[in-house]
């Protein structure tokens, strides 16, 4: 398609290589009359060295002109299919109306971090000295607020038929288990910009987002869901992109100058462990609350990080990195995760923005057969009890609000991986202060650096201290988070979203 | 030897990428997923433009990849002609 | 190095000092081995209250709901005070007996095997 131009140009088609050498080596300058390090004042302060920013090389080789052409066509594609989702009623399409639940917490919980993300790749785009680096900011910027408005525009759909969806940009930083994925993006954004481009770039982006995007996305198209298997898709072509990126960083830092590497190690330590800990979430929307199933987590984790994982970590090897700290637990902890999280938000679905419910008999089944190990033995009496429970019109609801990790700030859920039975404790003390955690990994993060994390925003204390209204725990839900109490909330069972359902498949 | 692998949306472009692909790296694995197409080798994998061109039967820039394009693994290596992955061990 | 910031000596704001919760203090409460909880309570109580008050007025509403309940005996428990054994004093006040703020109290009860034995 460009060869008409090209011959009325009469000009010398440039390559790849010499269109972005053009972008990002010619356009820079030398300081005259500045001092650079006025210029890029956080540039020194983590400790990193960089001696050589001509290094720094996107392998995509894409510069401006390619870059707005090709978002302009994926944009085009994807909102001829949002037109034609809405226009053709899609939502009636969607394999049960549980799974819109799925998408909730996907908006409340991860469309707001695209928006953070958006913000801090702005941020350190200006902080680098190098024009490579401060172009794929740039780009990567840009992507991530298109990726927060495509999302909102495709669930859009879905707010005018489902209860839940109304006021995402208001809970995001309010609401109990929303704090963990906003806190975690607060954390990288307040961290400095080498930081930030590894916990986001390296570890969320290449290590761990796969595992959100591509089987959920998958989920999604397999439960009828054509709006949000489009935008996933659509927001993963840009993925693909800042995996490679992310890659890039790690190898440029670690090339540049080995004082980097024992840094950049305590950052993929880190950050792979609250990567780890915030895709819990994931894990239980694709063990739970996608109605058609594609893969378990614990099968969707061997594929993408342990066989991916394994594979990139081997090939760091080289430069003396190794895999991340706690790895070896997280292999144990894909048995359990998943379930020890919907059990809490299940018994916690009075306070939780969307509906909980009791896993069909079939559900349970594929449990079973997905978790040979754990499932029956450790997670299924709890269903029993529940059922029981409900069937005694007794459905069970927490009566109190439960203790959080300081660092990650998901409730103090997870057990201990040898004895599933037992819930793990963390604590130190610090200047007179007891803190509270759910991991070593945790723990770890908090020592490294307290004066970060004692200023932590965590959900139920700030309740208890009066700070998001009250003084019932409905009210916080009603006025602070912004819920329709009685419809957003609460059990599937008997839900507005259930009733109207029924009334649009005609069924009793 | 680790694998390194490609996904991309099913879709109609899609499909004669992944035709290409085949023909190009006899010894990679096409795995269908909903709405993906998952390939995956040992060690190495290369995309052409050629062989996507005479797939497609018309000019086909490599960088239009990147609409089709879910995820990858491996190291990058694109010019004008190809794009390959790779791992260092 | 207590945090990595372009500052020198920054200093965090300690979000949760005792001095925030209006004259309360948090006391965490955990029934081992009894997962229908899946994670201990955080409660606000006066530093003053007494143990009993804290199990009869406080804990006794939330736990109530387990199956188990009505064979616990609180007087059998074994407790655990940020991790290390402990025999609480019913009628002595929390901060008298070492519970102070964002202590960790957990109680045992090795015969209640939990929902169908299943520690649950």
């Amino acid at each position: 398609m460009n060869k008409n131009k090209v011959t009325t140009m009469a000009a010398k088609k440039l390559s790849l290589k010499e269109k972005y050498s053009l972008l990002t080596r010619d356009l820079d300058w030398e300081f005259s009359y500045q001092d650079r390090k006025d210029a890029f004042p956080m540039e020194e302060f983590e400790g990193i060295k960089i001696t050589d920013w001509s290094k720094w090389e996107d392998p995509f080789r894409l510069t401006m002109d390619a870059y707005w052409k090709y978002q302009a066509e994926k944009e085009k594609k994807l909102y001829a299919i949002l037109d034609a989702f809405a226009q053709n009623n899609g939502h009636l399409n969607v394999s049960d109306p549980r799974y819109v639940n799925a998408i909730k917490l996907f908006l409340t919980g991860i469309s707001p971090q695209e928006y953070q993300a958006h913000q801090g790749f702005a941020h350190i785009g200006r902080q680098y000295g190098g024009v490579g680096a401060r172009i794929a900011c740039q780009m990567q910027s840009i992507d991530e607020l298109r990726h927060v408005q495509t999302q909102v525009h495709a669930m859009s759909q879905f707010n005018k038929y489902f209860d839940g969806f109304q006021s995402w940009s208001n809970m995001q930083d309010r609401v109990w288990y929303l704090s963990v994925p906003t806190s975690f993006f607060h954390d990288a954004r307040s961290a400095g910009p080498f930081e930030f481009l590894v916990a986001i770039g390296f570890s969320f982006e290449y290590v761990l987002t796969n595992l959100l995007f591509v089987p959920f996305m998958s989920g999604a198209a397999y439960n009828g869901d054509m709006a949000t298997v489009t935008f996933g898709f659509s927001a993963q072509s840009d993925e693909a992109r800042h995996m490679t990126l992310g890659l890039e960083v790690i190898k440029f830092l670690l090339e540049q100058h080995e004082d980097n590497v024992p840094i950049v190690q305590k950052w993929i330590d880190k950050w792979f462990w609250r990567g780890t800990r915030l895709l819990t979430l994931v894990g239980m929307m694709m063990d739970y609350m996608l109605p058609n199933k594609v893969m378990s987590w614990k099968e969707a984790w061997e594929v993408y990080f342990e066989e991916a994982g394994g594979a990139l970590f081997k090939d760091l090897a080289r430069y003396g990195i190794t895999m991340p700290k706690y790895a070896a637990l997280v292999e144990k902890e894909k048995e359990h995760i998943s379930h020890q999280a919907w059990w809490t938000f299940y018994t916690h679905g009075h306070a939780t923005g969307f509906h909980t419910w009791i896993p069909t008999d079939e559900e349970l089944d594929w449990l079973s057969e997905k978790y040979p190990e754990t499932f029956d033995k450790y997670y299924r009496p709890r269903w029993e009890m529940a059922k029981k429970l409900e069937a005694e019109g007794k459905r069970f609801y927490t009566k109190a609000l439960p203790q959080l990790c300081t660092t990650c700030q998901i409730p103090m859920l997870f057990t201990e991986m040898d004895d599933p039975t037992q819930i793990a404790y963390r604590d130190t003390v610090y200047n007179g202060d007891r803190y509270h955690f759910c991991s070593d990994g945790c723990k770890d993060i908090f020592h490294d650096e307290p004066e970060k994390y004692v200023q932590s925003w965590l959900p139920v204390h700030q309740i208890l201290q009066g700070n998001c209204g009250g003084p019932g725990v409905e009210q916080v839900l009603s006025d602070y988070y912004h819920f329709n109490v009685g419809a957003d909330n609460m059990d599937m069972k008997g839900s507005p979203d259930e009733k109207r359902w029924k009334q649009w498949k005609g069924v009793a | 030897m680790s694998k390194v692998y490609l996904a991309l949306q099913d879709n109609d472009e899609a499909r004669y990428i992944v035709e290409a692909i085949e023909e190009d790296n006899p010894e990679s694995t096409i795995i269908h997923q909903p709405a993906m197409i998952r390939i995956e080798a040992e060690g190495y994998l290369v995309v052409k433009r050629e062989t996507v061109e005479e797939k497609m039967g018309r000019d086909w820039d490599m960088q239009e990849l990147h609409l089709s394009l879910i995820t990858l693994g491996g190291n990058v290596d694109e010019d004008d002609d190809q794009l390959s992955l790779s791992w260092n061990e | 190095m207590s945090v990595q910031a372009i500052v020198p000596d920054y200093r965090g704001v300690v979000r949760d000092r005792f001095e925030n919760f209006h004259g309360n203090q948090l006391v965490y409460v955990a029934w081992d081995k009894h997962l229908m909880f899946c994670a201990p309570f955080a409660f606000p109580v006066p530093p003053e209250m007494s143990f009993k008050s804290l199990l009869t007025d406080v804990a006794t509403d939330v736990f109530a709901v387990h199956p188990e309940f009505d064979q616990l005996d609180w007087s059998k428990a074994e407790w655990l005070l940020d991790g290390q054994p402990f025999i609480p004093q019913l009628d002595v006040a929390l901060k008298d007996q070492g519970i102070s703020h964002k202590s960790v109290l957990r109680f045992q009860t090795p015969e209640l095997k939990g929902y169908m034995g299943a520690d649950i």
